[in-house]
């Protein structure tokens, strides 16, 4: 019996393990963060005091599909925002990726006419956590920060060809104070580049 | 020795017409059915996923070059599946083959609806390119990861079997 329980806690500490590495799943609930904005502002989910959720989208400034879905995300926090923020946080190296650094996020931010919050995940810390791999790459969370929602904007990179707007859907989900029916979908996107020690 | 000649002209021209275009492929159903499935399993498919625009696919690229070079006589194919928008095949991906003098088979996979195919080419990817997917004996092994060195990627294809 007791080689039982034994078995059983090892399953259960790989288990943590396993999920401690591979980030937030559906369920779990997010740690909250302080993160420098473009506007020269710490920014924590705290702060939101009016929010009933967040829309955390990890993105970039050099990604293409980034770029390509920058319009869409605008257009999401605009008609979201007041409950639901979008939360833009760049995971990148900004080593690796000069243009991903903060005066070109800034630069960008300014030239597209960002009104939601776009973070710098400066040392790394909070993309791993989430478990993001890839820019663009969404968090939906409730206001318990609760994970609602991992994954995809759409169904499609090219904007004429969506048909299943899974972020939006999920977030009307919320509001309506139910749960979203997909929880989860997968998009294409640039890996995270992280800096080499 | 007219034959012989026109079937000179004609090789070169082969040739020439596949060093300036790429199959593109915009349903993945196709791709899968060309690339994924109907194997030989006596022969080691190596299928890398990068895009013109992703640094450290670029980076990665002449490595699997070598792969399929120190591979040549056996049954080995390295596959590259760009994953360019449909729009840039002409002017990114086209003159980059050139400009890499890369003679492993490229293809683009322009389906727009990744989220519908992505677990079909195996259901850990998260989507992050570049990423490299090993097929052999019926077996698939799945590297969602950029190699810094050849050796690394050979180290991943011995693994593979």
């Amino acid at each position: 019996m007791k080689k039982i329980i034994l078995g059983l806690l090892c399953t259960v500490a790989l288990g943590a393990a396993t999920l401690s590495t591979n980030g937030y799943q559906v369920g779990d609930t997010a740690e909250d963060f302080s993160l420098m904005g473009v506007d020269d502002q710490e920014h924590s989910l705290a702060d939101y005091e009016d929010a009933n959720g967040f829309v955390v989208i990890f993105t970039c400034n050099h990604c293409p599909y980034s770029v390509a879905y920058e319009d869409r995300i605008i257009a999401l926090h605009a008609k979201y925002g007041e409950d639901y923020p979008v939360i833009a946080i760049n995971p990148n190296d900004p080593v690796s990726y000069p243009s991903d650094n903060f005066e070109n996020m800034k630069l960008r931010a300014e030239e597209k006419g960002f009104k939601f919050d776009y973070l710098f995940d400066d040392g790394q810390q909070v993309f791993p956590k989430y478990g993001a791999t890839k820019t663009p790459h969404v968090f939906l969370l409730d206001k318990d920060l609760k994970v609602q929602y991992i994954g995809a904007i759409d169904n499609s990179t090219e904007e004429s060809d969506v048909s299943k707007t899974y972020l939006a859907d999920a977030i009307e989900s919320l509001r309506d104070g139910e749960t979203p029916k997909v929880t989860s979908t997968k998009a294409i996107g640039c890996g995270i580049k992280v800096a080499k020690q | 020795m007219k034959w012989l000649i026109l079937s000179v002209v004609l090789g070169f021209s082969s040739r020439t017409v596949q060093t300036n275009t790429v199959k593109v492929y915009d349903k993945f159903s196709e791709f899968e059915s060309d690339y994924l499935l109907n194997l030989s399993s006596d022969t080691t498919y190596v299928i890398n996923f990068w895009a013109t625009w992703c640094a450290p696919c670029v980076k990665e690229l002449p490595y699997f070059e070598q792969l399929r070079a120190a591979h040549k006589d056996k049954p080995f194919k390295v596959v590259l599946v760009s994953l360019d928008f449909k729009s840039k095949v002409e002017s990114s991906v086209i003159p980059l083959i050139a400009k890499k003098e890369i003679e492993s088979e490229v293809v683009v996979l322009a389906d727009g609806k990744a989220s519908e195919w992505i677990d079909l080419v195996d259901s850990t990817w998260s989507g992050a390119i570049p990423a490299t997917l090993v097929m052999k004996n019926s077996k698939r092994y799945f590297y969602e990861k950029s190699y810094e060195s050849y050796k690394e990627l050979e180290e991943d294809i011995l693994k593979s079997k």
